[in-house]
């Protein structure tokens, strides 16, 4: 590492979450937030309590995780009998029906996305908290990677909202969506807050003592 | 401007590991990365507000046509339902769960239709060096639509539903289908031309 490097905190420098414009930190620590002077919004050095935020939410995620997977997220009722499906049985149908690329797609959003997204946030907390110094970069990368692909979990949330739209012939065939599609949801929103939560330049605030 | 500093650089701080950097002003088309993360730290583009001004008008028209028009039409046993990009909201509030109801509402609708709206209340002043009233929070909002605007994800669910029930009924993708495919395509476009460091400084300048 070079040893120019100086962050903006050392500069006694805020940057600006939402329009990048850098203030002093005010010298005098005045009533309420300090305020970016270009776009109003509140700055603070690093996301305020970003640890036990994330924390929070993230084990409020794990909890609901459970009724998610467990519950139906929907029922499809035929001539009066209803078959209930789960997020995982609904993929092992698509298998079975011979869709294997979509059932692949709907594997990897409802299933390997919440998991591996809740496993990486709960990693890069204890990596932050035990001063890791181990590959910042990678964590970084990891974050970001985390945060964007989060929305895509949604997508058996929206199916289910066409299923439910196209498929109401009273007689023949509904579909009733159930208790494991809004815990589902409410999985996928919590971990996005999560990983909003989570300021990934408390990675690099460990890395101090390599300058 | 970020805090111009001698010989007309600029500084920035890195968004993901808070490393300052100085920069020269970059060029059209030319892209700043964090040195140590990797991060990109401003992306210049060329006629950024007349191209982005363009595409969010042509998706505001889409926006509509993908609202107004039939979405799809399901057909079993002769019987016939036509369904509408809300038609799912509605079903959900008609059961009870509108927790599930505003959430679609709001990624498929809701948020698109303030991020496209906000974008034009923005811009089109801008462009006409005029600094429209509470500026700065509504492009902030705009930003904040980014994460919680999911047509794409949402498109990816109809064609799951689609493929589900292919074999039980016969489904006619309408308008409302196409222009909605079409629409993603716009607002993607759009947010690859759009500067917000430029939207920033603009407005900035004005008073
Ligand atoms: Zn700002
Ligand atoms: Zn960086």
């Amino acid at each position: 590492m070079r040893s120019s490097y100086v962050t903006a905190a050392q500069a006694s420098l805020i940057s600006c979450h939402a329009c990048h414009q850098l203030s002093r930190i005010p010298a005098k620590r005045t009533h309420g937030e300090a305020i970016c002077p270009r776009c109003e919004a509140h700055i603070h050095l690093r996301k305020p309590n970003s640890l036990s935020r994330t924390w929070a939410l993230l084990i409020a995620a794990y909890i609901l995780y459970i009724p998610a997977n467990l519950l139906p997220v929907m029922t499809v009722i035929s001539f009066g009998q209803g078959e209930a499906d789960t997020i995982l049985s609904g993929v092992k149908e698509l298998i079975h029906a011979g869709m294997l690329p979509i059932a692949l797609v709907v594997f990897f959003a409802s299933i390997v996305v919440p998991v591996t997204k809740l496993v990486v946030l709960t990693y890069l907390l204890l990596s932050v908290q035990y001063r890791s110094q181990w590959r910042p970069r990678e964590r970084t990368v990891l974050y970001r990677i985390t945060e964007v692909v989060g929305r895509w979990s949604m997508i058996d949330i929206f199916m289910i909202s066409i299923l439910i739209a196209l498929v109401k012939l009273e007689a023949v065939a509904t579909i009733e969506p159930g208790m494991g599609a809004i815990s589902f949801a409410a999985v996928v929103i919590i971990t996005m807050f999560a990983a909003m939560g989570f300021d990934p330049r408390l990675i690099w605030d460990n890395m101090k003592e390599k300058r | 401007m970020e805090m111009s500093i001698a010989a007309g650089r600029l500084v920035i701080a890195c968004h993901e590991c808070d490393l300052l950097h100085r920069i020269h002003p970059l060029r059209d088309g030319e892209r700043a990365t964090c040195s140590r993360c990797g991060a990109g730290l401003w992306a210049k583009k060329r006629d950024s507000f007349e191209h982005t001004i363009l595409l969010t008008v042509t998706s505001l028209i889409l926006f509509v046509l993908a609202n107004v028009f039939p979405f799809m039409t399901f057909e079993l046993h002769g019987r016939v339902q036509t369904s509408h990009l809300s038609t799912g909201v509605v079903e959900f509030f008609d059961r009870g769960m509108w927790e599930l109801g505003l959430l679609v509402l709001a990624a498929s609708i809701l948020f698109p239709a303030l991020k496209i709206l906000g974008m034009l209340y923005v811009l089109v002043p801008l462009e006409m060096n005029r600094r429209p009233w509470k500026a700065a929070p509504v492009f902030r909002m705009v930003a904040q639509c980014q994460t919680w605007a999911m047509m794409d994800v949402y498109l990816l669910g109809v064609i799951v539903a689609v493929i589900k029930l292919a074999d039980l009924a016969t489904l006619v993708p309408g308008v409302a289908i196409y222009s909605f495919g079409a629409l993603i395509l716009t607002l993607a476009a759009a947010d690859s031309t759009l500067d917000p460091h430029a939207v920033w400084e603009k407005m900035e300048d004005l008073p």
